[in-house]
């Protein structure tokens, strides 16, 4: 019983330690993370505003039209979700993984895999989230201007969301570089995220597809996360929803399971 | 070792204790006990187990038969228990070279749960103990092989552990290097700090052991203190002969044979080497003499103490250096 | 005798040019590049197809539905030659940065080539050519999807293939020069961050710089690949302007030059010492 009530506290504040480690390296190259903020916007202004003019408005699921700026945002909200999760979880970590050596040093002290996973996780997700925070800042203060690309006070869940789709794919990012053997090898991961990027709703409604591959498309992670945070900023919820934060967050904890599993089996032989 | 000493009593205790990767054992039923403040050292050339067993110790590598406990605990079911309480120098350096010399120790210590507050004052005491001081905020990576081992060994003790392992402790480091590393280690023996280490170097093995298992093959060969090993296995003194074969007569063949019938009674053992003969005997110089007498002109003649080296060329027929 | 002469002339000639030190280190990168060649070919054909398919053909519909681009041709074929060059810029200026920073600092492959007869120029003579190669190689692919998309509306526009190999040296030569001169690979996220990807969003690849506020469009002037894009929309949409396209080309070849010139003095600076 005291075993018991001991470990829960650590098996909480562990992970944490690795997050630490993460903040000592980033402090020095705070540029790096920082600037990771600018992307998001510079594809919102590219995308939203000089796309935006030839395309004018489009229809929502449910039929309403709005300007194509308010269409693209969350997408690109969701993307850039995605997109920070996997870098982090595939280039940074395969490389404190097997060039750096950073686990077999941990492995050492009373740190689990488990934990390891967990505060690698958890780092993906705190890095995102300022990246999140700096988009949708952007979009309140563009909406203060005039121009609101948030229709909806359903808005403010678009950060939750956001790290939603930021957890599964940090999950399954992770747990696919954990069976990589060399950098080229990233190149296939790469082949799955570049069409869920240019695919999935993002810069165009799906009903420009076939029915079938519409219904292929609604069940990718990407087009899922898409779905919620666009049904939060233009306030359109439906019942769909509730699949979109279940599909993600299931991904990312089976996701997080088996990099508990292939981690064991890759450091403690 | 006293039989009244049970497992609990030891800080570590393996009995038949095996490590299995698919078919190949690279450990292979070992028997060894390690009790609290002794310098404990496994000797044997590469691929005798060494790193293997110490892995095993380390909790970070499965038992595949056998019993070990550490502390008294079971690797299996207590890792992170036993883990809190060891320090672990690794083969390979492992350090963190996206952190600087300080920051390696701080998280380090923050990984066995430490506050920061202790973390830094121990890191700083520790970088005092290595040396290091004055490297403190500089990256790893230009460090010298000497230091960055240095470092690792004080990244072991931030815990305040009550049992060091050490895999290789000296391994590619320059003479000086060595000895600094050495002095450090035996601070720490006297400090009460349980050493077990592997080594591959014989010097090493007696500088710091005081008692030490030979390994080879995935198994233990031997057992004893330095002078107990040499005491039993070989002789007080070698004498080692080098020959000029281009200047010598009738050498080409059966050299060896020729040269033991002249040897003979004069030496408990002879090895052949290569490059020498290597004859064992309780005076060096007294056989040399002899030798001389019966007409033998060896190109050079060095007469040693005995060291483990011989002891592992004697139960295994090979250097521990190839 | 007499009749073999004019062979080995012939030949002769080819080998004096290719015996140059600076294609020795061309070779070596097309070693390289003999190990990996499938999965080049492999991102150099899916990479313009499914960009194609998702911004020309995908959110094209959306756009032509509209109005459509200024000159009423389809999206697809708008954007199909600006993609072609931009892709190519890409690969370029990737190309003359991390893997550069490999050969000059990390793997150290330039050292030991310089304990050879090859000099600096040599090295960075080889590397412009293998990055050249790889300019073509992409836009040749590129120009075989957009083929098969059928989304040309000239014969001429085989000529975004020279003018993705103009502009993609444009961008490498000054970035090699830059490279040369760093110590670490940090400054290369911000030099993407900060340069390429808003050059790939804003230089009139997905949409005409007219679109964007009048104070940043002169800034697109600047930027090569502005010019580049230009010129091979031009030839593609068979719009061609002599002046204003050999305004485009004299601005392409100034970068280069420039570009060429400082990556000579830096090469010599960090490798000859």
């Amino acid at each position: 019983m005291l075993a018991l009530r001991l470990s829960a506290p650590a098996a909480l504040t562990r992970p944490t330690r690795m997050v630490e480690r993460n903040l000592l390296v980033y402090r020095r190259t705070f540029m790096v993370i920082f600037s990771g903020f600018f992307e998001p916007l510079f594809y919102l202004f590219s995308m939203g505003f000089g796309v935006g003019a030839l395309v004018g408005a489009v229809q929502l699921e449910n039929g309403s039209s709005v300007p194509y700026a308010v269409f693209v945002a969350p997408a690109l909200l969701a993307s850039s979700a995605m997109n920070g999760a996997i870098y982090e979880t595939s280039n940074n970590f395969f490389y404190k993984l097997k060039y750096a050596k950073l686990y077999d040093a941990v492995i050492a002290t009373p740190m689990s895999l488990s934990d390891v996973a967990r505060g690698e996780i958890l780092w993906a997700l705190l890095r995102g989230s300022l990246y999140v925070i700096g988009f949708l800042a952007v979009i309140a203060v563009l909406g203060i201007g005039g121009l609101g690309l948030i229709s909806s006070p359903l808005g403010i869940l678009a950060f939750p969301a956001a790290m939603v789709v930021g957890f599964g794919f940090a999950g399954a990012g992770m747990a696919a570089s954990t069976f990589v053997r060399k950098w080229q090898d990233f190149d296939i991961l790469q082949l799955a995220i570049m069409p869920m990027f240019l695919f999935s709703g993002t810069f165009y409604p799906i009903t420009a597809y076939p029915p079938a591959l519409q219904v292929f498309v609604q069940c990718t992670p990407l087009y899922r996360g898409v779905h919620l945070i666009r049904a939060l900023t233009t306030g359109t919820p439906d019942v769909w929803m509730v699949a979109d934060v279940v599909y993600l967050v299931v991904m990312g904890l089976i996701g997080l399971a088996i990099v508990s599993k292939r981690l064991n089996r890759l450091l403690l032989a | 070792m006293p039989d009244s000493l049970s497992s609990q009593d030891y800080v570590i205790h393996a009995r038949g204790l095996t490590k299995r990767f698919g078919a190949f054992a690279a450990v292979d039923g070992v028997d060894f006990d390690v009790a609290a403040g002794e310098a404990f050292g496994f000797l044997g050339p590469n691929g005798a187990g060494k790193t293997s067993t110490m892995r095993m110790i380390g909790t970070v590598s499965p038992v595949t038969a056998g019993t070990l406990t550490v502390f008294g605990l079971d690797p299996a079911h207590h890792g992170a228990q036993i883990r809190s309480r060891l320090g672990v120098v690794p083969q390979a350096d492992t350090l963190d070279n996206e952190l600087s010399v300080l920051e390696n120790l701080l998280i380090y210590g923050r990984y066995f749960g430490l506050p920061w507050r202790e973390a830094r004052r121990r890191a700083g005491e520790l970088l005092d103990f290595v040396q290091l001081t004055e490297r403190s905020g500089d990256q790893v990576e230009p460090l010298s092989g000497g230091m960055k081992r240095r470092l690792v060994i004080a990244r072991a003790l931030i815990n305040e552990p009550s049992l060091l392992l050490l895999d290789e402790p000296t391994t590619g480091l320059d003479p000086q290097a060595r000895h600094l590393l050495w002095d450090r280690l035996y601070r720490l023996k006297q400090r009460g700090v349980t050493l077990c280490l592997t080594t591959h170097y014989m010097d090493e093995a007696e500088q710091l052991c005081d008692r030490l298992v030979v390994m080879d093959k995935a198994k233990i060969v031997a057992e004893g203190s330095p002078r107990q090993l040499i005491e039993r296995y070989v002789t007080r003194e070698v004498l080692e002969l080098r020959f000029n074969r281009e200047a010598g007569a009738g050498e080409a063949t059966g050299e060896g044979v020729n040269l033991d019938s002249q040897l003979e009674g004069l030496a408990d053992r002879i090895e052949h080497l290569p490059d020498r003969l290597l004859v064992y005997t309780a005076d060096g110089d007294a056989t040399a003499a002899a030798a001389f007498e019966r007409g033998l002109r060896p190109a050079s003649i060095l007469v040693r103490r005995s060291s483990l080296e011989d002891v592992f060329l004697r139960l295994t027929g090979r250097s521990l250096v190839e | 005798m007499t009749a073999g002469a004019p062979v080995a002339a012939r030949r002769g000639l080819l080998v004096g040019l290719t015996s140059h030190p600076s294609f020795r280190f061309l070779e070596h990168d097309l070693l390289v590049f003999r190990r990996g060649w499938h999965s080049y070919i492999l991102s150099g054909l899916s990479q313009p197809f499914l960009y194609l398919l998702s911004m020309g053909i995908g959110l094209g519909y959306y756009v032509n539905r509209n109005g459509g681009v200024p000159g009423g041709v389809p999206y697809l074929n708008y954007i199909a030659p600006a993609l072609l060059v931009t892709q190519a810029m890409m690969a370029a200026s990737a190309e003359s940065a991390w893997p550069l920073m490999n050969k000059i600092a990390w793997d150290k492959t330039y050292l030991a080539a310089l304990n050879t007869p090859l000099g600096a120029t040599n090295l960075l003579a080889g590397d412009l050519m293998w990055i050249a190669f790889r300019a073509v190689l992409i836009s040749v692919l590129f120009f075989a999807v957009i083929l098969l998309f059928g989304a040309v509306s000239s014969p001429l526009a085989i000529l975004a293939i020279p003018i993705a190999l103009l502009t993609a040296i444009s961008f490498a030569a000054p970035i090699m020069a830059f490279t040369a001169t760093q110590k670490t690979d940090q400054p290369f996220n911000m030099l993407f961050r900060f340069g390429i990807t808003p050059l790939f969003l804003f230089s009139g690849t997905f949409f005409p710089i007219d679109n964007l506020p009048l104070f940043v469009r002169p800034l697109a002037w600047f930027t090569p690949l502005y010019h580049g894009v230009s010129l091979a929309r031009s030839f593609s949409l068979g719009q061609v302007d002599p002046v204003a396209d050999l305004i485009h080309v004299a601005v392409l070849c100034g970068f280069v030059a420039a570009g060429l010139v400082a990556a000579r003095i830096t090469f010599r600076r960090r490798l000859e010492v």
